[in-house]
């Protein structure tokens, strides 16, 4: 082998998503290709609709309707994925609010997987994870209806990590949040994966975010890649195609002027 | 300068529960002419039940006193039932924040932006359903005939929330709240529905109050800003001066926004002072 898809940690080529049949088709996802390099963020930005968050479900094994080419940690994988998949791969989910079970504790939601994977010696991961987190051990016995947005998206932060993944993928983990508490799990995130090597798979529709958080990034709009650029380019605010500008365009703020020569990008090339 | 449109003054939400009262709004004062007023703040700010009370929306056990609550001349506070029926929708509307919530299920959505003309007009069907066509078109839906026609569960959260301020607009009301009304919306979509309202209030002179958590987003967007923390008024200042705000809450929001320029090193964390809750204004 040879290439960037050598050394890459997640290699996707021509990832075709269609869901339906006949009058109902959808081709949610077309032709989408990128690589990420080990220890890298990879931004996937786009509006409602754009096909961003099928790309993740379709990596993260959740959505078995895909054809093309998956490549994690060396490993092609198939529809189905196994145990050892999950081990390696991990997903936070957008809402903290929907994605922790209501009637489990803390310390439930976060021995679950332990328990799943047989992993030895529960109880001090479970505390070390906590502490990692920046919950600390008197969280460990609380409902999430006890926990506030940020301290949820921490819950589901530690689920992830718990089984020490490589990957972690991010479903527009902080859109939910209010600025000051996405602030608070940005930093954790980052720390995070300082500490222990993760590689990232962002999805958000929040360009700032991105920027902040990514190395590289790919625009989605229709369920195909428009760009893929590096972030430096995004920061200068030079993107090529029409559409990334219109995006941060959007992004700066309220400009009446801006807005009378915004382009509807609805149709696909 | 003419008399405000608007003028609230030491306005409280209290809620009693079995733990205590728990106070939504501790007291607040603002006016507003005619103009984009912002309400900013985090969530359990206050700043939704401080849009709600002007309408006199917040149902029991939540309590709502003030000093003075005064719209064109009406006292919101003394005015009967009936009176409220007559400003609510005509004279005042407010655009909630979801709505999925909002719109009724079973009616074609059409013919609730007609009903919400016909309630304040008496005028006869075609030329309600003319106005409520016309106001489709407005808010920039492409197929106004088509949407006029469909059920709330047939269109998306981003049409819907159009066919809702249509359905607010349609009566020519003289003030709006508008309770995140375009949050749920992408950036591009939300900029072109703030640009409706913004000609709205520059054209007909219409006063809006614009309730949202998107700092950067009402800076851009209103003439003046409302910073509310914890049901106080932290600080009132110009739009376009908000980025040099001094109070350390409002400094503390601006600080820890990520920019698309900035150097990707952590964010500052906001620190809570409890002092805050003491000196609002």
């Amino acid at each position: 082998m040879s290439g960037p898809a050598a050394e890459a940690m997640i290699d996707v080529r021509d990832l075709n998503v269609i869901f339906g049949k006949g009058a109902d088709r959808v081709h949610a996802v077309r032709d989408v290709s990128f690589a990420v390099a080990e220890g890298a963020t990879y931004g996937l930005v786009g509006e409602s609709g754009s096909g961003k968050s099928t790309v993740l479900r379709a990596l993260s094994g959740l959505n078995p309707d895909w054809s093309g080419t998956v490549t994690i940690a060396g490993q092609p994988q198939t529809r189905r994925r196994g145990k050892a998949f999950y081990k390696l791969v991990q997903m936070v989910f957008q809402d903290p609010y929907g994605s922790l079970h209501p009637r489990h504790t803390v310390d439930r939601i976060l021995m679950e997987p332990l328990a799943i994977h047989g992993l030895s010696d529960p109880e001090r991961r479970i505390e070390q994870v906590l502490e990692e987190v920046g919950l600390g051990p008197q969280f460990r016995f609380r409902y999430p209806h006890q926990l506030s947005g940020g301290q949820r998206q921490r819950v589901a932060i530690g689920r992830a990590l718990i089984l020490e993944p490589r990957i972690l993928l991010l479903d527009e983990p902080t859109s939910a949040l209010d600025v000051s508490v996405q602030a608070e799990v940005l930093n954790l995130l980052q720390r995070l994966k300082q500490e222990r090597g993760l590689t990232y798979v962002l999805v958000s529709h929040n360009l700032a975010v991105v920027a902040h958080m990514c190395n590289e990034l790919a625009v989605m709009n229709h369920g195909a890649v428009v760009e893929r650029l590096d972030v430096e380019r995004l920061k200068r605010h030079e993107p090529q195609h029409p559409y990334t500008r219109q995006l941060v365009t959007a992004s700066l703020g309220y400009d009446r002027a801006a807005i009378d020569r915004f382009e509807d990008f609805g149709s696909v090339g | 300068m003419a008399a405000p449109l608007l003028t609230v003054e030491d306005l409280r939400v209290d809620f009693p529960t079995r733990k205590g009262l728990v106070q939504a709004v501790r007291g607040i004062s603002f006016s507003l002419g005619r103009e984009k007023l912002g309400i900013v703040g985090e969530s359990g700010s206050g700043k939704s039940m401080t849009g709600r009370s002007i309408l006199r929306l917040v149902s029991a056990p939540g309590q709502v006193t003030a000093k003075r609550l005064e719209f064109d001349g009406i006292d919101l506070q003394r005015a009967s039932e009936a009176q409220m029926r007559d400003i609510r929708g005509e004279r005042i509307s407010m655009v909630m924040q979801d709505p999925k919530f909002s719109l009724n299920p079973v009616m074609r959505v059409g013919e609730q932006i007609a009903e919400a003309y016909r309630t304040h007009q008496k005028v006869p069907r075609d030329e309600a359903r003319r106005r409520a066509l016309d106001m489709l078109a407005a808010v920039r839906i492409r197929d106004p005939e088509r949407v006029y026609r469909a059920y709330p569960h047939e269109v998306s959260g981003g049409m819907g929330q159009r066919i809702m301020i249509a359905m607010m607009l349609i009566p020519d009301p003289d003030l709006l709240i508008a309770d995140e009304p375009t949050s749920a919306l992408d950036v591009t979509v939300q900029l072109q529905v703030l640009a409706i309202l913004d000609d709205l209030v520059t054209q007909r002179g219409m006063g809006l109050i614009f309730i949202s958590h998107d700092l950067n987003l009402v800076a851009s967007f209103c003439d003046r800003v409302v910073i509310m923390y914890a049901g106080r008024i932290m600080e009132i200042c110009d739009a376009k001066n908000l980025a040099a705000a001094q109070h350390p809450y409002t400094r503390g929001l601006l600080s820890c926004l990520p920019k698309i320029d900035g150097d990707g090193s952590d964010l500052p964390v906001l620190r809570r002072d409890p002092a805050w809750l003491e000196h609002g204004l």
